[in-house]
């Protein structure tokens, strides 16, 4: 079973002439421990597949299954509850709690959910470590680099039994080696078995992705298809 | 790609046999640029010959060691001194393939754009599994020869985006240039077309 997929995918905002196409039969499917990259110029649709497959906008038309459950199916509380449950997000402003420790910050949505504080806390301190930042754990966003900060917002994303990850420009606001440490990160929960979902206009970043799905107003018009083999590239050069 | 002052800047490390050079020669560049022997030993000759290299007596096993003499000293020095002009290099055959396409009536420019930034991102997909890969015992000299091939291929993904870019505002103000036109039917239409 795919972690994300997406059939026939329409989503039309506005009614007759105003109507807007952001996405056309858009059909993308994430397998777990995959990572795809989605890349397009602005306005080509990136976003609002990020929204709908994040349950936080619902499609015109077609089907968006999470690990297998139809989104559409489903009323605005159980909707809440898959995203806290199934859905890790990444943003390019990392969202974090500027009162709240790293292990605060990473436990809050466990804790929203009902689960009780001591287990959260194991929890968070678990995918800190995964993260690398187990030292790190209760200090405040403020007094991280920008690097530590984004990687405590990955180790929320990825906290408890998440099976998908949305980023959306997760290393916009990064220097390249503290990008690509990023980027490594997320490959390395792919590896875990969490399928990611990545939307970038950074070549370099998109590059880390197992497939890289191009989209033009709205719809996928091409991509790269399953890796070919290492070997054939050397030779090439 | 300059294998007579590759095979220079590896003597500075100590008298080298041809084998040993070709072998340091893959091992410092990860096997980007694959040497024969034959052009080891044929760039051997030729160095000697201006000098800049000198036989040194044979090792146990027979083989003909060479040395860098004092004039190759310099001439490697003034090569790592000077750099690199744009004449150095070939001609890119992908910018002069869309300059050509978008001058070339009948083609689908984009179409070429995005079958060649699919290549190109595969290409950046593999050097960045490369990179990827630890436990590389090449070293720096490797990654930094990996680190160039990335990033002229992010250069290139940049420089298609932008053709792309380019070619739809000069099409939106009808900016191409008209086709040079060599039938009549040909002719015929672009005069229907112009009425």
């Amino acid at each position: 079973m795919n972690a994300l997929d997406l059939l026939h995918v329409d989503r039309i905002h506005g009614h007759g002439n105003a109507a807007v196409h952001a996405l056309r039969g858009l059909t993308i499917h994430v397998a777990a421990g995959e990572l795809v990259a989605v890349m397009g110029p602005s306005g080509s649709g990136k976003s609002t597949l990020l929204n709908l497959a994040g349950g936080l906008d619902r499609a015109t038309a077609g089907s968006v299954k999470v690990d297998g459950v139809e989104l559409g199916d489903l009323s605005p509380k159980e909707l809440a509850r898959l995203r806290r449950h199934k859905v890790g997000y990444v943003f390019q402003d990392l969202n974090l709690i500027p009162s709240l420790t790293a292990a605060e910050n990473v436990s809050l949505p466990l804790e929203l959910d009902g689960v009780r504080r001591r287990p959260a806390r194991a929890s968070a301190e678990a995918a800190l470590a995964e993260v690398g930042l187990a030292e790190l754990a209760d200090r405040l966003p403020a007094d991280m680099s920008g690097g530590q900060q984004q990687r405590v917002a990955i180790a929320r994303a990825v906290v408890g039994e998440r099976s998908l990850i949305l980023a959306d420009e997760p290393t916009g606001a990064l220097d390249s080696e503290t990008g690509e440490q990023v980027m490594r990160l997320l490959r390395d929960r792919c590896a875990a078995g969490v399928a990611t979902l990545l939307v970038t206009h950074d070549a370099a970043h998109a590059a880390w992705a197992d497939r890289i799905v191009f989209l033009r107003d709205g719809a996928a018009v091409d991509d790269t298809g399953a890796r070919p083999a290492a070997e054939s590239l050397l030779t090439g050069a | 790609m300059s294998i007579p002052h590759g095979l220079l800047a590896l003597l500075r490390h100590g008298p080298m046999y041809g084998y040993q050079l070709r072998a340091e020669f893959e091992h410092a560049t990860g096997s980007t640029w694959p040497l024969n022997i034959g052009q080891v030993y044929s760039t051997l000759t030729r160095l000697e010959r201006d000098g800049l290299i000198e036989p040194q007596a044979t090792d146990d096993e027979g083989r003909q060691r060479y040395a860098l003499t004092a004039a190759g000293v310099s001439t490697l020095g003034e090569w790592f001194a000077k750099p690199v002009t744009h004449a150095d290099r070939p001609r890119d055959e992908l910018a002069i393939k869309l300059a050509l396409a978008s001058t070339t009536p009948g083609l689908d420019v984009q179409a070429i754009v995005q079958t060649q930034r699919v290549a190109t991102m595969r290409r950046l997909q593999d050097l960045t599994r490369l990179k990827q890969e630890p436990g590389d015992d090449a070293g720096l000299a490797w990654s930094l020869v990996l680190d160039h091939l990335r990033f002229s291929a992010e250069a290139e993904l940049r420089w298609l985006d932008h053709c792309e870019g380019a070619l739809l505002k000069a099409a939106a103000s009808g900016r191409t240039r008209p086709p040079v036109v060599e039938d009549d039917a040909a002719l015929e239409s672009t005069e229907e077309r112009a009425r």
